[in-house]
């Protein structure tokens, strides 16, 4: 077990691993090969492994991510990297009319073991273009999955397990996760990808996240725990599909629920986990369910408009204390 | 060339026309739905490039596929069935006419987005590059597709790791109802290639020796390892864009040339009693059906009755795969779960 490994280290670990157990694996992306990545994710892998395997390509996301479906077709297991997701609207082509449309379209007779990675959420002050979150365009699509780990630990089982699936896969990364520590047991065992975990039981309210607003949700829930409020946090760790047995449990239990995003509230993921939740626990929910989401705006430069314009760990602990002591807090 | 392989090709044009005009046919009548694209006139493409394919070599096309999986050896019947949207069709029925797939016989597919086929080859040829196969991916588009990124963009890469990749574009000079002249700076589509560094020619269409030929050339210059290489076919569409495409903005004298042209009526259907001179079957000159009959019988290699009986024939293999595609039944929903899902193996997800 080793201790305090960053997220990008146990990207970098993973991709490590599943290049040396299988030869189909290969990565490509903008420079993933010589200059390492830019989150350092495929650091020293264009050393081990050369560069038909590691490939360091041209400004071209729409046809090398369409590359990378072709290979797919054929039996290789390609991991693209989109420098960040931004860029990943010049491959969306690539992403849902062919990798998530090409298995089915075909009747069954090309499964698509595709990964695409890609950085992306609101960072510190890189505006509007460089700010974005993709994943309520990409929930919407059948025949993708989607994986957000947020931990070292889910960001090394998670990736390995991506790799091997036979589904195309998009993996959002956050980058402000890449350099945040936690512990990495590479020997204990995987729960399925798209399984969601309790990253801290509780009783009185259920807060439902994912990636960096999962870690922040967690924040906010110890503050509350100060206050006497025990919240139970979720990371979903999967966007597509999502775990909805273990959100209900939760609900069922708690009786209240608040869904945290980074991504603008309209139309966005907290909308679909908040309409499927109450379609399914209506009876169990003690007040109505809320979500706390970006604003629906692009991402102002400014500093600290950019911090007012998502979810922040006081703004989370604001939210739970209305839902809980309505009408004690202004 | 071989008296068998003209033969087949020959087979393989007549086998076309019929095949598509048939489906016109059960399209007008309501079997067919959705969007249709034919390829009458444009056959001399797809037969001389894919005869010169081998069996582990690629294919990659267009929505205007039917012939490319024709020739390349899906049965008559599994094509028809899944124009029909039936169960036993060469996608289950989830692709439709514009969607043909056959893994054993590495037909990858037939895509509805202008601009798909250039990153789909280049990926099936990185992959061959990488593990230093013999093979080679054989890529159909049009003229209309030169414009989109993907083009220069693919290109580059396969010039740029010398990928194994046959560019081969279908110039039929329209962009649906625009004329290459109002959609191409440039418009003779072989020199784009340069700009990449890639071996360019310009074969004429019409003549299906000369694109056997080329593709040859072409695809024995990729396996000897120079990297990809690029066609610029020059061909014309004797019908609309698609079914509901009257084609009303092409000059009625071009549209007229071509009919009169028409290698089917004139030379199989209506002279085969009489069959043409060569000087007629010259006359005939851009008609690619014509073209091929008139050399094979310079060559001796063919007497009217082989053109009888061969048309004898083709018309029961179309009546066939006709009636295979009306017998067979519809997917159902449980199809479609499964095609979804088919790469999800054993995992339960909930």
């Amino acid at each position: 077990m080793s201790e305090e490994t960053p997220v990008w280290k146990a990207l970098n670990l993973a991709m490590d691993a599943e290049m040396s157990d299988d030869d189909s694996v290969f990565t490509l992306g903008e420079d993933v090969g010589l200059y390492g990545g830019s989150y350092r994710v495929t650091q020293d892998l264009y050393a081990r492994y050369g560069e038909w395997r590691v490939r360091d390509t041209p400004i071209s996301e729409g046809s090398f991510t369409g590359l990378a479906v072709g290979a797919a077709m054929v039996g290789m297991r390609p991991v693209v990297e989109i420098m960040t997701v931004n860029f990943a609207l010049l491959a969306l082509d690539a992403i849902i009319n062919m990798a998530a449309k090409i298995p089915f379209m075909s009747g069954g007779q090309f499964p698509m073991p595709l990964v695409v990675r890609m950085p992306g959420g609101v960072a510190k002050q890189l505006a509007a273009q460089h700010s974005q979150r993709l994943e309520h365009t990409l929930m919407n699509v059948p025949g993708l999955r989607i994986a957000v780990p947020a931990t070292p630990q889910d960001a090394w089982w998670q990736l390995r397990q991506a790799i091997r699936s036979d589904e195309p896969i998009v993996f959002l990364e956050h980058e402000l996760l890449y350099f945040s520590k936690g512990t990495l047991d590479t020997k204990l065992p995987p729960p399925p990808m798209h399984r969601a975990t309790v990253r801290r039981p509780g009783n009185d309210l259920t807060i439902i996240s994912y990636s960096h607003m999962a870690k922040l949700s967690l924040k906010a829930a110890e503050r509350l725990s100060a206050e006497g409020m025990d919240i139970e946090v979720i990371d979903l760790r999967s966007l597509r599909p999502i775990d909805w047995d273990s959100c209900a449990a939760s609900v069922e239990k708690t009786h209240h629920l608040l869904v945290v995003e980074e991504d603008c509230g309209f139309a966005g993921a907290g909308a679909e986990i908040v309409a499927t939740l109450t379609e399914r626990c209506f009876h169990f929910l003690d007040a109505p369910a809320q979500r706390l989401a970006g604003l629906d705006m692009p991402t102002p430069y400014n500093g600290t408009l950019e911090t007012a314009s998502i979810p922040t760990t006081a703004s989370i602990a604001d939210a739970a204390r209305q839902m809980l002591l309505p009408g004690e807090i202004s | 060339m071989k008296r068998d392989t003209l033969l087949s090709m020959l087979h393989d044009m007549l086998l076309a026309r019929a095949f598509e005009e048939r489906a016109a046919q059960e399209y007008t009548k309501g079997n067919i739905a959705g969007f249709l694209h034919l390829y009458p006139g444009e056959e001399a493409v797809a037969v001389g490039v894919l005869h010169g394919a081998e069996p582990n070599d690629y294919i990659v096309s267009t929505y205007r596929e039917h012939v490319h999986a024709l020739v390349r050896g899906v049965p008559a019947e599994k094509v028809m069935a899944e124009l029909f949207g039936r169960r036993d069709g060469c996608s289950g029925g989830m692709g439709g006419s514009m969607h043909l797939f056959d893994h054993e016989r590495r037909f990858m597919g037939g895509y509805g987005i202008v601009g798909e086929t250039y990153p789909v080859a280049i990926g099936i040829g990185y992959s061959i590059a990488m593990q230093e196969l013999p093979e080679a991916v054989i890529c159909f588009f049009g003229d209309g597709a030169v414009n989109q990124g993907t083009f220069h963009e693919s290109l580059n890469m396969a010039a740029l790791w010398k990928l194994p990749v046959l560019f081969v574009c279908e110039n039929n000079r329209y962009q649906i109802g625009t004329e290459i002249h109002r959609h191409s700076a440039v418009t003779e589509v072989y020199k784009r290639a340069c700009g990449y560094r890639i071996p360019s020619e310009k074969v004429n269409g019409m003549d299906v020796l000369a694109v056997h030929q080329a593709t040859l050339s072409a695809l024995q210059r990729i396996r000897e390892g120079t990297g990809p290489q690029f066609l610029e076919v020059e061909t014309y569409r004797f019908r609309g864009h698609s079914m509901s495409d009257p084609g009303s903005y092409r000059p009625n004298v071009e549209v007229q040339a071509f009919k009169d042209e028409d290698p089917v009526t004139v030379v199989l259907e209506e002279s085969i009693p009489n069959y043409p001179t060569e000087s007629q079957l010259d006359a005939l000159g851009r008609d690619n059906i014509a073209h091929l009959t008139g050399h094979m019988r310079r060559e001796g290699y063919l007497e009217m009755e082989d053109v009888a009986h061969m048309k004898d024939e083709i018309a029961r293999l179309v009546d066939s795969a006709v009636n295979f595609a009306l017998n067979s039944p519809e997917p159902d929903m449980q199809d479609a779960w499964q095609a979804l899902n088919c790469n999800r193996g054993q995992e339960v997800v909930i």
